[in-house]
């Protein structure tokens, strides 16, 4: 079975369509990044500093009267989510609370107690994380960030020339970006899985650049004459349905975890099928296409010679 | 057999059955007797992070600086009970901060004689020369930095000796206590019930001291003199919960502390029926215990624990033999606690828990079930997919995965490395990923098929041409799962360690196991047709 038969779309020719796209998301990715850095997003506790807890009550609980009661107990300014499934309840308190450290996570158990004495409930998880924890993970996950990007920045850079390097790198920068632009803009919860996804997913989406990086160079071997553009419209064209499987079967392991994979890792595989859809759309549309941008440069700064 | 595949298939073999073997104790429901009688197999399961299993993970941060300020308030306390003795007059003996003990005294000899006295006691410390203070001459004795770093260090230990011992007697199965930085102590405690209960226990410094009550000076007066200090009684009304406090002002020198004990039992008393803690000293608490009542006969002693008063009890007469006993509003568990924190000695400086981590244990199966159940379904998906894209070859790339998922489990239980939940999910993303390398090479040999080749020959160029591209992709996600189990704590780590083993494993199935079986079925040449 095929899932494509021989085609032949103009990808570089359409560049001018996909930068813009590109540069809005990248852009997006930008703010969402620099708002991250002022905790200005949504960030969660291991990175901010604070108390998260999930509680399973016997009957339906309502968040409206769950924040009164909590508030009535010393504890305002809560973030509550229901999850309908089970009666649970997610209540997220921001580090700038009053009650120390360590006994926000009892003070709201005794809240609750105190005020639903019929609806029981257990704690199904409870995480406490001080500030200087909360410090010490985000320059570490910084650290690391950075590290990873150096370490696939080099790789590519010893495998390929320059500017497939550059290509390459500003597609897997575009990636995460876009990971990141999707969480902000949705508002989602920016935590160290959230991270994790990201990086995975940088040294993931190479896979369908490189695939389409080898083609370019075999092919730009074999015929010398040809245009760059079409060189790289015919090679990209020439392994599309392997860029388009591969994606689909790592999508496909993806979706069943954001479908099936319960909650604790929800927002990880949203963030991993963002991850996978970007990444199969900018090695076609941003990696290869810069290259071409690149190549007509260093073509055009040295005229008349050929 | 075509030339090579000897050696591949056994490969292949002797891995699936080391996986299989160390995967037995994880998916029987219990070992035969005569494997766990042979010490050669292996009988640990899989461990599962605390996320899986349920239980709590806690980072303590010790408060050093406490520690050094305590070394400098006693060697302040030796200090004044020396000079006393030696009859040697001195207007003041107090420590500053957490660096110095500072010391006023009337005259210049004095303060010479205990520039000497000190110069052999306490090394690790120098002394600052005289200097006129008032009229007085002043004298510090500093701590260096070395014996202050010394000293915290200890602290940080021996606070973990302690919480070691309190975690032993409170009995949770599998803990694991270790240091983590300069002054970080991590504790996980799988599986427990009470998770409250344990981080109460865990946290308390609790340094007992017995110190008379000054019943000269009311509490509430404006002033108090430099000896004397207020602590309060706190008793919670068993109905209405309502917290009520007693002030009393105590003589600040503890006259017995808790590191005289030898033993603390909780005790029930026949009378009231209400728990109690017992305690014995030691020969030197004993005798300690026993001056200091004979000479207070009538006065009240309040025992303290962690600046709490507990009880205050009025000594009716001497009480010699060293067993004392703690009463308060106990209840069985808070005396069996408090009982086990007296046994298990003091910590050296206050703690403060800086993370605490808590996963029920009904999260922790409800997230294996889905995960397993994200997992099947994730391998039902692509199973299908590629059988129906590549047909037979489609099938031999699912054979290829299967065998991924087998040799990284069994990996996985062999290295004893720990399963986390986003662990689970890097082996469903990893079965996406191991067939990519096949999908890779497959597309390669259909390319190779139309330009008219032999199936062998594809086969073969197929996979040459496919190589470097898959070893590419494989390093750049092992660069990130690297750097990820590097940085990363806890589940992420689980993450990274899936992520790495996995990547590593399907560059030998990839590569190995699934061209060892084209080559079983094509090498005789004379195949016409692929099925891909």
């Amino acid at each position: 079975m095929e899932l494509l038969g021989k085609t032949y779309i103009d990808f570089i020719g359409k560049r001018h369509i996909a930068f813009v796209i590109s540069a809005v998301i990248s852009i997006i990715g930008i703010i969402g990044i620099i708002q991250i850095a002022r905790g200005a997003a949504n960030m969660g506790i291991d990175f901010s500093g604070g108390t998260a807890m999930q509680l399973k009550f016997s009957k339906p609980i309502d968040t409206a009267s769950a924040r009164t009661a909590l508030d009535k107990n010393g504890i305002p300014k809560v973030e509550l989510q229901e999850v309908k499934e089970g009666n649970k309840l997610l209540i997220k308190i921001d580090r700038n609370m009053s009650i120390a450290l360590g006994k926000s996570a009892e003070a709201v158990q005794n809240a609750f107690r105190k005020e639903y004495p019929a609806n029981t409930f257990i704690v199904e998880s409870s995480t406490e994380i001080g500030p200087s924890i909360g410090d010490k993970l985000r320059k570490d996950t910084l650290i690391a960030v950075v590290i990873s990007l150096l370490g696939i920045i080099l790789y590519i850079a010893w495998r390929f020339d320059f500017k497939f390097g550059i290509g390459a790198t500003l597609a897997t920068l575009h990636d995460c970006l876009a990971m990141f632009a999707v969480f902000y803009v949705l508002n989602l919860e920016i935590n160290l899985l959230f991270i994790t996804a990201v990086l995975t997913i940088a040294g993931y989406s190479l896979t369908d650049t490189v695939v389409v990086f080898d083609r370019i160079r075999e092919n730009m071997h074999k015929n010398l004459k040809e245009s760059l553009p079409n060189v790289f419209n015919r090679s990209i064209n020439e392994v599309l349905s392997r860029t388009i499987v591969t994606s689909l079967t790592v999508f496909l392991a993806a979706i069943s975890l954001f479908l099936f994979g319960g909650e604790v890792i929800h927002d990880f595989s949203r963030a991993l099928l963002v991850g996978v859809i970007v990444g199969t759309y900018s090695s076609v549309f941003v990696a290869s296409p810069i290259v071409v941008l690149l190549e007509n440069r260093a073509l055009q700064s040295k005229p008349q010679k050929a | 057999m075509p030339k090579g595949t000897g050696w591949r298939i056994s490969l292949i073999v002797i891995f699936a059955l080391l996986s299989l073997l160390y995967l037995t104790p994880t998916l029987a429901a219990k070992l035969p007797s005569w494997w766990t009688d042979l010490s050669l197999l292996p009988k640990d399961k899989i461990h599962l992070g605390l996320d899986l299993q349920g239980g709590t993970h806690l980072v303590l941060e010790v408060d050093t600086e406490k520690a050094v300020e305590g070394s400098l308030d006693i060697i302040a306390t030796d200090l004044e009970d020396t000079l006393n003795s030696k009859n040697l007059h001195f207007k003041r003996i107090n420590r500053v901060g957490s660096e110095k003990v500072s010391m006023l005294f009337y005259e210049k000899d004095t303060a010479t004689t205990v520039q000497k006295l000190m110069n052999d006691k306490y090394p690790g410390y120098k002394q600052s020369p005289q200097r006129d203070e008032g009229g007085f001459v002043a004298l510090d004795l500093q701590i260096t930095d070395e014996a202050a770093k010394d000293r915290k260090d200890k602290a940080v230990a021996q606070a973990l000796e302690t919480i070691r011992n309190r975690i032993d007697q409170f009995g949770v199965s599998e803990p694991l206590i270790q240091r983590e930085g300069i002054d970080h102590i991590v504790v996980q405690l799988p599986g427990i019930k009470d998770p409250q209960r344990a981080i109460d226990l865990i946290g308390k410094t609790a340094r007992l001291e017995f110190k008379l009550v000054r019943e000269d000076i009311p509490p509430n007066s404006a002033s108090l003199p430099d000896d004397a200090e207020i602590m309060k009684e706190k008793t919670v009304d068993p109905t209405t919960n309502a917290v009520s406090e007693i002030p009393f002002v105590l003589q600040k020198k503890a006259l017995i502390t808790g590191d005289l004990l030898t033993d603390a039992q909780v005790r029930i008393d026949s009378q009231y029926n209400q728990p109690y803690v017992g305690i014995e000293f030691n020969s030197l608490g004993a005798k300690l215990f026993d001056q200091v009542t004979a000479a207070n006969v009538g006065k009240r002693f309040a025992i303290v624990l962690d600046n709490n008063v507990y009880s205050a009890p009025v000594i009716r007469e001497r009480i010699s033999g060293g067993s004392a006993q703690i009463s308060g509003n106990f209840t069985e568990k808070t005396a069996a606690d408090l009982a086990i924190v007296l046994r298990a000695g003091a910590l050296p400086a206050p703690v403060k828990i800086i993370q605490n981590e808590t996963v029920g244990p009904s999260l922790g199966q409800d997230s294996i079930n889905k995960g397993l159940m994200a997992g099947l379904i994730g391998v039902v998906l692509v199973v299908v997919f590629m059988a129906i894209y590549y047909k037979l070859s489609g099938i031999v790339a699912n054979l290829g995965m299967v065998l991924n998922v087998l040799f990284l489990t069994g990996a996985l239980a062999a290295l004893g490395a720990t399963l986390t939940l986003p662990g689970i999910a890097a082996i469903v993303l990893l079965i996406g990923m191991s067939v990519d390398s096949n999908v890779i090479i497959f597309e390669r040999i259909r390319e190779e098929l139309k330009l008219g080749k032999t199936p062998k020959s594809a086969l073969d160029s197929g996979y040459d041409k496919a190589f470097l591209t898959i070893m590419d992709s494989h390093v750049t996600t092992l660069i990130t799962a690297a750097v990820l189990f590097q940085f990363g704590t806890g589940p992420v780590k689980g993450f990274a360690v899936s992520l790495s083993l996995g990547v590593i494993i399907n560059l030998f199935t990839s590569l190995i196991g699934t061209k060892v079986t084209f080559d079983l079925f094509l090498h005789k040449g004379n195949v016409k047709k692929m099925s891909i």
